[in-house]
């Protein structure tokens, strides 16, 4: 099981590190450190790595390591589960995952990994169950603490702990019953440079924000559900009535959670909404190249693309960029070579476009590889895939809760290759 | 008014001053005594913050160890959070400070009566943690308590505790009967406490692996999948790896399982997803094949393995090791899912490799022009690694599906024509293969390949192309000025290149003898006499042996058909590969290694195998390395190596004539140099070139070296031999088993290490054969020893002076001595060893015969033995039989001598030879024998007293095995 946690930020200095057995020395980091240089970037560390005597498990989240130290034979799924639930535990807890969140909040966040794991073995890491041992920090409650001498642990047994249902505790007031549901979608694509989809997928999930007072047993059906068969759900989800009948039954959490996430594969035909017309070139001689680049609406289901972004990873050896849009910013960043193009709304009637010249340092080969575009888009009010949520039914409660759906369509890893 | 806004600003400040970082600013001199000071105050509050800091300390990884007595001071509290800080401050110290561990005590054992569970929890759960022999014998009681206590939270917290417990002191677990306790809880009610119970469990057997601790039979399965359903997905992890360890008895028991644990399969967890796929994978094995629920089942799968690419990289990564698995095993689970394998330029680059890999795994002639649009394009991204990789993947796309051949190979030429240096050497390797592939086929492209030549500085992309320009020289017109030009340079190559210009200038010599007689000769020279490489020197003296001899033959040997390249490259051997299966989402996994190869400390590993396969399974399942018998023991399961199959295909031409050739002249050999020489070089020249004196002359000098150094290759064999048959090398040395292999190459990136263990004039050596079966050069050799029960060490460094070329083998003596640390090891007589070269660091275990501990000086004083033997309790004698051995008492007195065990008296019973013999341990460990010899009675008994009968058994199959050699 874990035997020990080190957190370390993307300069190398480990400033914490948590014991669940016997103390390990912080010499086991150094093949790690060894990893890193050999990877140079951050993000191609390897996250299994083999010393002697142990074995780390790393995972990387706003330019900080979670590395875990581990003896025996351990499923490294679950290692990396539980450091990405580590992380998510901080964010909830202190509004963000880095390297100033943790030092300033040292003694919670040492009270929260005790209390996630006891000897290697998760204990609680159900975001509820942890807030009701541990209060987490705020400005207020410190000072009353101060002031009282009360302290932020919690001395009562979380009420969510041994119950069937772990997730929700015992007790919910709320004099607004409201129940939200956000349909997001993300797509996933490839296109090829003439634009014939290489690869497409819909990555989907459905957040919830609930606040019902007492134990609401929910349902929540949709208009066609044959689009779900790869679908994976939160544990208070009962797979035998979905399997059954095909509607989401539960009883929720109480405030944010992932209700699920689903999978729309390419075997389907994805829509794509946008359409990239584009030539990146360079020359031979003379040290310079040409970029022009221009968008249009393809599959947009009648409703309005906006946020779009273009991102262009350049070649090394281009030192800058003299381009017009007639939509837009767009800006160069010298140092990372990356040029992003904010183009916003996308107009049909006004096709958004972005041309100019590229200078290339004097003397160095011309680029081997064409750079790929990443494009960011969103749109309001559709969900990509078709999907629709037709009603939402309470049983167990006697008052009438608020009720919405909200539904959303963005890029994910959408890539349109030159 | 103005007071009241005064007072709320001043709160401010204190609030933004709340962070936990003003711990960290404190005074640097007399720090810890300030800290002391607040610890020992009045004020609660200040008391707390001080506590505060310690843990703030501690966490940075300062040492605050001395305030330890002023620390446990504040334990005594109502505060549940002073106390739960107070205990993570125990937790981390507890062990440097024993005897003042030792007053918290008596608070643990009050919290442990606590009407708080939740303190009655955190009490055992702490004291779990401690570690520290004096306390863990006063948390028995508590412990027995909790494990049986009302409230489910304790009950789950006492589980773990014991797993805690054991790790510490595993003795006391055991006869305190918390493992019975443990196993009973797998029946409880609550399935937290099952699973935590389960999981408890498991990590308890890992270090027991014998024990039937997990005891899996319908009844408990049905408990299980009945928790599964209920607990948290950590629990829902550790029950699914357990329940994959169980064999159902029939088909329909599997499938009931199967459906029982498909619903896992959308849980948001990956890990739970990967123990279900593992346990469906392992079970549908005893589903028939005709069974609509075994195709229901292979379609429920596909979707959850796709969804985990969508996840975090790092999960990602994990996800494609196991599907690469997955995929051989059974590709028809995502036959139709190639492209969630496409590579997105944004990837890590240790997802793009393994993406490549499965794409590679998946192509057929239905998605073969995806795959290669894909591949071409990924052939021109930046990261040399990855574009490496995938011009491979056409080549090995061209291999695997043929109707695509034509297309990759143009696909090749175009990257070729980008005259990038890394693709074209790429290129050119993989096209090597193509050819063997498609022999005859392909040769348009040679003109395009040899334009080339100059840029190629990769040995492996040189040997490539001098192998294509020797394979296909009558088609090259200028095939000897091309091979000419690489003998320049000759000792400047790697041997890989040697090797292959030799080869190449041979077959180039057997196509158009005429023209290049004095290539041949050159590199024939070059090769036997200024090389130092044994492979190069015997290769060479081979071709020059056959050529002299008869040149028929040496064309029917060097010109010989070759055997088709396989389809596909890379797999796992299909034993090893249904080992990982049921391995799934382990580290094994992510290996592709049998635990058995790399879990420090898995001395019980068991082989898994998948069930109901019986007719292949029986092979798979050696017997427990552990448990084997100490001299006797039968060799690590050795699984053939398969990976090095391009490799190999270079060295084809060698192989031949040991098997398919003609057969050696025998005759010759015996001749002697001189006549061999005269004899075989008429009827070499004789036909194809009509006897050219100088080349008589040419070919006649260097053999006189022959002799001699034709031995060089055998050599290693012969020593086995000599080992083998025991007596013969050393005859009345100690005992030496012969050796055995202990690190297969497939295991250690292409190192084979055999070995055995000698005692030579009272210097214990470990003898070893280190083989590099891998392409490169090894160099830099290390070895170290794990603590063992005798404290065996190294006595000096590894003795590899000249780097290990491939193939070739060496053998080194490495003197141990007994002076290093001690541990006692299961079985006694096992040592674990590493052994580092310059590219990785690799783990063996072995076993030596406990004879090379009986010392020499081991004769006891005749009085001193009687007065001793008397003076053993008779409980430590141990009575063993050794049956069918044929030797009189004396001569078995004479060959026990050598191996160092003494005869000091010899009587005579009613036709009984009675010996007594003494026998004395490097650590000065006396064991005293009695050898019951009848005279016409092949078994012997032997009773052995001892102080420390544990040693016993070994020292009992010592004489076995040196009485039977």
């Amino acid at each position: 099981m874990i035997h020990s946690l080190f957190l370390i930020n993307h300069t190398g200095d480990i400033f914490l590190e948590k014991h669940w057995k016997s103390v390990i020395s912080r010499s086991v980091c150094d093949y790690f450190f060894e990893a890193k240089e050999k990877a140079g970037d951050p993000e191609n560390v390897p996250p299994v790595l083999q010393t002697p005597h142990h074995y780390l498990i790393t995972i990387y989240r706003g330019k900080l390591f979670l590395l875990s130290v581990i003896q025996t034979e351990v499923p490294p799924l679950f290692v990396i589960e539980f450091l990405h639930r580590v992380a998510d535990t901080f964010q909830d807890y202190f509004g963000e995952c880095s390297e100033g969140v943790i030092k300033d909040n040292v003694v919670t966040v040492y009270e929260l990994l005790e209390e996630m794991l006891d000897n290697g073995f998760p204990l609680a890491t159900e975001s509820n169950v942890l807030k009701e041992m541990i209060k987490p920090p705020n400005i207020l409650r410190s000072v009353v603490n101060t002031l009282t001498g009360s302290s932020n642990v919690g001395d009562t047994l979380p009420t969510g702990q041994l119950s069937n249902i772990p997730w929700r505790r015992a007790g919910v007031k709320y004099t607004n019953n409201e129940a939200y549901f956000d349909v997001i979608e993300e797509i996933d694509a490839i296109l090829d440079k003439s634009g014939t989809t290489v690869f497409a997928e819909i990555q989907g999930v459905i957040e919830a924000c609930v606040r019902l007072t007492g134990m609401p047993d929910l349902t929540l059906s949709f208009m066609n559900p044959r689009l779900l068969d790869d679908v994976s759900f939160h544990p208070c989800v009962r797979f035998k009535r979905w399997e059954a009948e095909r509607v989401l039954s539960f009883i929720p959490p109480d405030g944010n959670f992932t209700l699920m996430t689903y999978h729309v594969s390419s075997q389907n035909l994805v829509a794509i909404p946008v359409y990239v017309k584009q030539s990146i070139s360079f020359f031979e001689s003379g040290s310079c190249g040409r970029l022009d680049i221009t968008l249009g609406p393809k599959q947009t289901m009648g409703k309005m693309v906006e946020g779009l972004t273009v991102t262009i990873h350049m070649p090394k050896t281009v030192l800058s960029a003299n381009l017009t849009a007639t939509q837009g910013n767009y800006t160069y960043d010298l140092a990372t070579k990356v040029l992003v193009w904010d183009i916003g709304k996308l107009n049909p009637q006004k096709l958004p476009n972005l041309k100019g010249s590229l200078s290339v340092q004097a003397g160095a080969p011309k680029p081997e590889e064409n750079p790929s575009l990443n494009i960011g888009l969103k749109i309001q009010q559709l969900a990509i895939s078709g999907l629709k949520v037709s009603r939402l039914d309470m049983y167990g409660e006697k008052y009438k809760p608020f009720k919405g759906v909200k539904y959303v369509t963005k890029a994910g890893k959408f890539q349109v290759r030159t | 008014m103005q007071e009241w806004a005064n007072q709320l600003c001043e709160n401010r400040q204190f609030g933004s001053k709340m962070t936990d970082s003003k711990y960290f600013t404190t005074t640097k001199k007399g720090e810890i005594f300030e800290l002391k000071a607040e610890l020992n105050s009045d004020k609660k509050e200040k008391k707390k913050e001080a506590v505060k800091k310690v843990i703030a300390s501690m966490t940075v990884g300062k040492d605050v160890s001395a305030l330890f007595p002023d620390v446990v001071n504040c334990m005594q509290t109502d505060n549940l959070e002073l106390k739960k800080l107070v205990y993570l401050y125990l937790m981390n110290y507890a062990k440097s400070q024993p005897d003042m561990a030792i007053m918290a005590v008596n608070t643990f054992v009050k919290d442990c009566e606590d009407p708080n569970p939740l303190i009655r929890a955190l009490a055992v759960r702490t004291m779990g943690c401690i570690r520290v022999d004096k306390i863990t014998e006063y948390l028995c009681e508590p412990l027995r308590k909790c494990l049986k206590d009302e409230d489910p939270y304790v009950r789950k917290t006492a589980a773990v505790c014991v797993a805690k417990l054991h790790d510490i002191n595993a003795q006391l677990v055991e006869d305190q009967g918390f493992l019975d306790t443990l196993k009973d809880l797998i029946s409880d009610s609550n399935p937290m406490v099952v699973a935590n119970a389960v999981a408890a469990l498991s990590e308890i057997a890992e270090s027991h692996p014998n024990s039937n601790l997990l005891d899996l039979n319908p009844q408990t399965i049905n408990k299980l999948l009945t928790a599964l359903n209920e607990c948290t997905e950590w629990g829902q992890i550790f029950i699914l790896d357990c329940l994959a360890n169980y064999t159902p008895r029939d088909d329909r028991e599997s499938q009931s399982i199967c459906e029982r644990v498909t619903p896992r399969l959308s849980h948001a967890n990956s890990a739970v997803v990967l123990s279900a796929v593992k346990v469906l994978m392992k079970f549908m094995e005893m589903l028939p094949k005709d069974l609509d629920y075994y195709g229901t089942l292979l379609k429920k799968l596909a979707p959850p393995l796709v969804t985990l690419l969508s996840a975090e990289p790092e999960l990602q990564y994990v996800a494609l090791r196991n599907i690469n698995l997955i995929v051989q095993r059974r590709p028809e689970i995502l036959k139709h899912e190639m492209k969630v394998f496409f590579v997105k330029y944004n990837d890590p680059i240790y997802v793009k490799l393994e993406k490549l890999d499965i794409m590679i795994r998946l192509a057929s002639q239905a998605n073969i022009a995806q795959v290669l649009a894909e591949l071409k394009e990924y052939a021109t991204e930046v990261d040399v690694d990855f574009v490496r990789k995938a011009v491979r993947a056409i080549g090995r796309c061209a291999i695997k599906v043929e109707q695509s051949a034509e297309r990759c190979v143009s696909t090749l030429l175009d990257l070729i024509q980008t005259k990038v240096n890394y693709v074209v050497q790429e290129a050119i390797v993989v096209i090597k293969d193509i050819f063997r592939k498609y022999p005859n086929k392909y040769e348009s492209v040679i003109a395009t390949l040899c334009e080339n030549l100059d840029s190629l500085d990769e040995p492996e992309a040189r040997a490539a192309m001098i192998w294509i320009v020797g394979e296909y020289a009558e088609r090259i017109d200028n095939a000897d000025e091309l091979l000419e030009s690489f003998l320049e340079g000759f000792h400047d190559e790697s041997t890989q290149v040697q090797l292959q210009l030799l080869t190449g200038i041979v077959k180039l010599f057997l196509k158009k003898p005429t023209e290049t007689q004095e290539l041949v000769q050159q590199v024939l020279s070059l090769a036997t006499q200024d090389s130092d490489n044994p492979d190069l020197r015997d290769r060479g003296y081979i071709y020059w042996r056959l050529l002299s001899t008869d040149p028929v033959a040496a064309k029917e040997v060097v010109l010989a058909e070759k055997p088709l390249i396989s389809e596909e490259t890379d797999l796992i051997e299909p034993t090893l590969l249904e080992e990982l299966i049921c391995h799934i989402g382990t580290l094994a996994s992510v290996y592709h290694k049998p635990p058995s190869a790399f879990v420090e400390g898995s001395r019980g590993v068991q082989h898994k195998r998948l069930p109901g396969s019986a007719g292949s399974g029986e092979s798979v399942d050696s017997p427990d390395t552990g448990s084997a018998a100490g001299v006797s023991e039968a060799p690590p399961a050795v699984i053939p190596s398969q990976g090095d199959l391009l490799g190999d295909l270079l060295n084809l031409d060698l192989t031949p004539p040991t098997t398919t050739g003609p057969p050696p002249p025998t005759s010759g050999m015996q001749m002697g140099a001189m006549d061999l020489l005269g004899g075989g070089l008429d009827s070499l020249l004789g036909g194809d070139l009509g006897g050219n004196p100088a080349m008589a002359a040419g070919f006649g000098a260097p053999p006189a070296v022959m002799p001699t150094s034709f031995n060089a290759p055998v050599s290693g064999g012969l020593d086995d031999l000599f080992d083998l048959g025991g007596g013969v090398g050393m005859p009345m040395g100690s005992y030496s088993p012969p050796k055995t292999v202990w690190l297969p190459a497939m295991k250690a990136k292409g190192l084979e290490i055999s070995g055995t263990f000698a005692r030579r004039s009272g210097v214990i050596q470990m003898e070893m054969t280190l083989t590099n079966k891998a392409m490169s050069v090894m160099t830099d050799f290390a070895i170290q020893f794990n603590r063992n029960s005798f404290g065996l060490a190294p006595a000096g460094p590894l003795q590899v002076l000249t780097p290990l070329s491939p193939n070739q083998s060496i053998e080194v003596s490495l003197p141990l001595n007994t002076v290093g640390p001690v541990m006692k090891m299961e079985p006694l007589n096992n040592l674990q060893v590493a052994v580092k070269n310059n590219i990785d660091v690799f783990y063996f275990s072995c076993q030596y015969p406990i004879s090379m501990l009986f010392v020499e000086d081991g004769k006891m004083e005749r009085q001193v033995f009687l007065a001793t033997w008397k003076d053993i309790p008779n409980d430590n004698e141990s009575q063993f039989q050794i049956k069918d051995c044929h030797l009189s008492s004396d001569a078995a007195s004479n060959k026990l001598q050598g191996s160092n065990i003494f005869t000091i008296a010899k009587r005579t019973v009613e036709g009984q030879d009675m010996l007594y013999q003494s026998i004395k341990l490097t650590n000065g460990i006396w064991v005293l024998a009695e050898l019951r010899v009848q005279a016409g009675n092949p078994n012997y008994t032997v009773s052995l007293k001892c102080r420390a009968p544990e040693v016993s058994q070994s020292v009992f199959q010592s004489y076995e095995a040196v009485l039977k050699n």
